[in-house]
């Protein structure tokens, strides 16, 4: 029961510092989502509006990388499994690109709405297969794949007007597609969507760790009554990959992944005159100047190296503090990790879920490893992980250097690298210290900084007093070893016709 | 003086630095999708019960009227004899002139504190020696805690020395009784506005004291946007000082998942210490039977008609 205050303790001071408790007084209980996520046990490739098997016969097992258990059981597709998909694509593609924009456009809107009715089906299969929390597949991932379909859809009959001072002369042809794991329905999106809109026909990857809300996509094409041969998905690893890009009917290839795919795609398409654009890795930085708003500037950051455990191409995995307010940020950044909830993914309440495999969790402890060792101070909130699956707790450095691996080097999981400036142009000349461009965040209350900033970064996206913001009719993609093109908005569009 | 004043003003925001308010609101609205379900929910729902400071304050208020608010505020609800445990609330939140109707009702020992706004509430309008006067006569007939009103005229004309003082005035006049201070977030409008005199009170403040967003009267009350910026300025402050200082959203207030969200707000930004009716309340009417109603679900299963809760304001 509340007691009276007492006057004469207004000025006294506990001996130990203040701390505050983040324990376990008001435990939440486990609030699993229920949704069923109608998984097969077995899944076949989707060729020509049909699920057939591999013709060798091939699978691979999918699993959760929450608890390490099998979900599905996958075709593997092999060079002649990609041949079958390119020459169904090349057969649809005649009367596709012919079909009236209005006409591609309606199915482009039936997609949108099946996936909006089957949004929190496809919400738990995500976050089984690929370990991202529930929150982030319901509240971000889902939604945003069936709003890029929706805005795509509304330019399929507008294309003549997308490109003022020029006109779409035809689409490209069969657009081969490799997509990765981190947003697998979300980057399957952002590549279909444009493509069909401009009348092109596709045959998509999808990673090997996540390919079942891809296959289950594939039911919605179904669904849809597409035309078949209009979307073929291939599912497998790497040599399936590399045989999407080796096609010769490819028109087009696009990719998003690591840079060093990147750059094995590159070399695979150089003389075959193949169009491309490649989504790559980053390492952003984050630049928080001492007149910005704190507790939100920290909250940002957070979710700017936290969201999807850090799996984000654009992540601000590296956090550039100006020296006179480090000490305050890095103990509200510590604070602030103490009430991030780490474990199942499919529980509504979980913050950062599991490392999408155990090869990226053993990349991850690598360079974690190599922070610790270049000599950069590591903390870690306590908090208990589930004895099963893939986890790292959400990890902090201070004191890197410019030239620390763990400051070059893409992690792609919860880990931040924190570094300090001194002045305005020391902040843009870290930033830009970076074999990547993809994107950077900039926190200031100073409205010309931030002006000053998103011209001088070289990096293709700069959030101000914000991180991780998408929306489809919004261009992204990277400079330098970031990769080229754009996906979303016209610029996206453009990617996937021929001008005049 | 004006030149002085803005210098003070802007030096002042300097100081406890400015808050951002699409990042504040996209912090709160993360509160909202927190699923709390079964034993955390009983638990949350119980200690929000404990928080609120049932409040009448109308002109048509009569010692009747208040002794009744004081029955319901003892025993919240009529079915607790199967052991339940549905605890008291925190306190009974009246005028002045009501102070000594609610010391009768209550009892010397009561659990339930009594609370009075004073200091000319709502607006603040009167002399600082008539607000003073107020103060006492309410500490004097009966009351464990003072609500006050800030003088949001002295402050959005930049007078912080004055907004500080009259602060300080107050508290003394207290003695024991400990002191809220209401801030009226929706006539200071901006989320920096609503940090800067959070700090001018968290400074004059005692151990056990508390900040207030909203005396109810006006427009806009509560929110979580308002409740975080006063939660961080909480924060902040006791980091620096060591001193606690309580923390009381009210007005508009009115259903338990909104309370829910609130409390999820000082888990996670407060931690646990804060989890307590002394570092937090509610300031409501008619919160307090949206929680007996959900406790009654999680117990039973069904939800009753409101009519079944004693008090109730929505009967139909």
């Amino acid at each position: 029961m509340p007691s009276a205050p007492a006057r004469s303790a207004r000025r006294r001071r506990t001996p130990t510092a203040p701390e505050l408790i983040f324990g376990n007084l008001w435990e939440f209980d486990p609030s699993p989502e229920t949704a069923d996520p109608k998984l097969k046990a077995q899944y076949d490739l989707f060729i020509d509006g049909q699920f057939v098997p591999a013709r060798r016969g091939a699978r691979f097992t999918s699993i959760n990388p929450a608890n390490e258990k099998a979900l599905a059981e996958v075709a593997l597709a092999d060079e002649s499994d990609v041949a079958d998909a390119y020459a169904a694509a090349a057969r649809a593609f005649p009367r596709w690109s012919r079909l009236p924009g209005a006409e591609r456009g309606k199915y482009l809107f039936r997609l949108a709405r099946l996936l909006q009715d089957r949004a929190r089906e496809f919400a738990v299969a995500e976050t089984l297969d690929g370990g991202k929390p529930i929150r982030e597949s319901r509240d971000f991932d889902v939604p945003m794949a069936a709003a890029h379909f929706f805005y795509h859809a509304g330019w399929a009959d507008k294309l003549n007007y997308a490109f003022p001072g020029a006109r779409v002369v035809r689409p490209l042809g069969v657009v081969g597609q490799v997509i990765p794991w981190n947003f697998p329905l979300l980057m399957l999106a952002w590549k279909l969507a444009p493509a069909l809109a401009t009348g092109n026909t596709v045959v998509l990857k999808p990673a090997e760790t996540t390919s079942l809300t891809a296959l289950k996509f594939a039911e919605i094409l179904q669904e849809a009554e597409l035309p078949p041969g209009v979307v073929n998905v291939v599912t497998g690893a790497g040599v399936t990959g590399a045989a999407v890009v080796a096609h010769p009917q490819a028109a087009k290839i696009a990719f998003t992944g690591s840079t060093e795919v990147g750059r094995q795609i590159m070399r695979a398409t150089a003389g075959t005159g193949k169009r491309l654009t490649l989504e790559l890795g980053g390492k952003a930085a984050n630049i928080l100047f001492d007149d910005a708003p704190l507790d939100q500037a920290v909250e940002g950051v957070i979710n700017g190296i936290f969201f999807n455990q850090g799996h984000v191409c654009c992540a601000g995995s590296r956090l550039l503090v100006q020296e006179s307010v480090v000490d305050e940020v890095v103990a509200r950044l510590t604070l602030r990790l103490r009430s991030l909830r780490v474990g199942d993914p499919l529980d509504k309440n979980t913050d950062v879920g599991a490392i999408n495999s155990g090869e990226q969790l053993a990349r991850i402890k690598r360079l974690v490893a190599v922070g610790v060792r270049e000599g950069a101070t590591l903390y870690q909130p306590p908090c208990a992980l589930p004895p099963k699956g893939f986890y790292f707790p959400p990890t902090l450095f201070t004191g890197v250097q410019q030239s620390h691996r763990i400051a070059r080097e893409e992690i792609f999981g919860p880990v931040l690298s924190i570094l300090t400036f001194r002045t305005v142009d020391e902040a843009i000349e870290k930033a830009n210290n970076t074999a990547y461009g993809l994107s950077a965040g900039v926190w200031t209350d100073k409205g010309s900084r931030i002006l000053k900033l998103s011209t001088e970064l070289k990096a293709g996206v700069v959030w101000a007093n914000t991180y991780n913001k998408f929306d489809p009719a919004s261009p992204f993609g990277g400079y330098k070893e970031s990769g080229f093109g754009r996906e979303g908005g016209r610029h996206g569009l453009a990617d996937y016709v021929t001008l005049s | 003086m004006s030149a002085v004043r803005t210098l003070a003003f802007r030096r002042f925001l300097q100081a406890v630095g400015p808050v951002d308010t699409v990042g504040v609101e996209e912090r709160v609205a993360k509160y909202g999708t927190r699923s709390i379900k079964r034993q955390a929910k009983v638990f949350g729902l119980k200690l929000a019960v404990s928080m609120v400071d049932q409040t009448t304050l109308e002109g048509k208020d009569t010692t009747g009227k208040v002794a009744a608010l004081c029955a319901k505020a003892v025993r919240p609800d009529d079915r607790d004899e199967d052991g339940l445990g549905c605890p008291p609330v925190a306190a009974v939140c009246v005028y002045p002139s009501m102070v000594a109707a609610a010391r009768r009702a209550l009892g010397p020992d009561s659990p339930v504190r009594i609370a009075s706004v004073a200091t000319a509430f709502p607006s603040g309008q009167a002399p600082l020696t008539t607000r003073l006067a107020e103060v006492r006569a309410a500490v004097g007939a009966g009351a464990d805690e003072i609500d006050m009103v800030i003088n949001r005229g002295a402050f959005l004309a930049g007078d912080f020395t004055r907004v500080g003082d009259e602060i300080s005035a107050v508290r003394d006049a207290c003695g024991r009784a400990a002191l809220k201070v209401i801030l009226e977030t929706s006539e200071l409008e901006t989320y920096d506005a609503i940090r800067t005199a959070s700090f001018l009170a968290l400074r004059r403040l005692r151990p056990g004291d508390f900040i207030k967003t909203s005396t109810g009267k006006t427009s806009a009350n509560a929110t979580l946007g308002n409740n975080q910026v006063m939660l961080d300025a909480i924060r902040d402050h006791y980091l620096a000082s060591g001193v606690a200082i309580g923390m009381k959203p009210a007005g508009g207030i009115r259903t338990a998942k909104q309370a829910l969200t609130f409390l999820i707000a000082v888990k996670e930004t407060l931690g646990d210490a804060w989890l307590t009716n002394t570092r937090y309340r509610f300031g409501a009417s008619s919160l307090l039977n949206d929680l007996l109603r959900q406790l009654e679900k999680e117990r039973t299963g069904a939800y009753q008609a409101p009519y079944r809760f004693s008090e109730a304001t929505e009967s139909y």
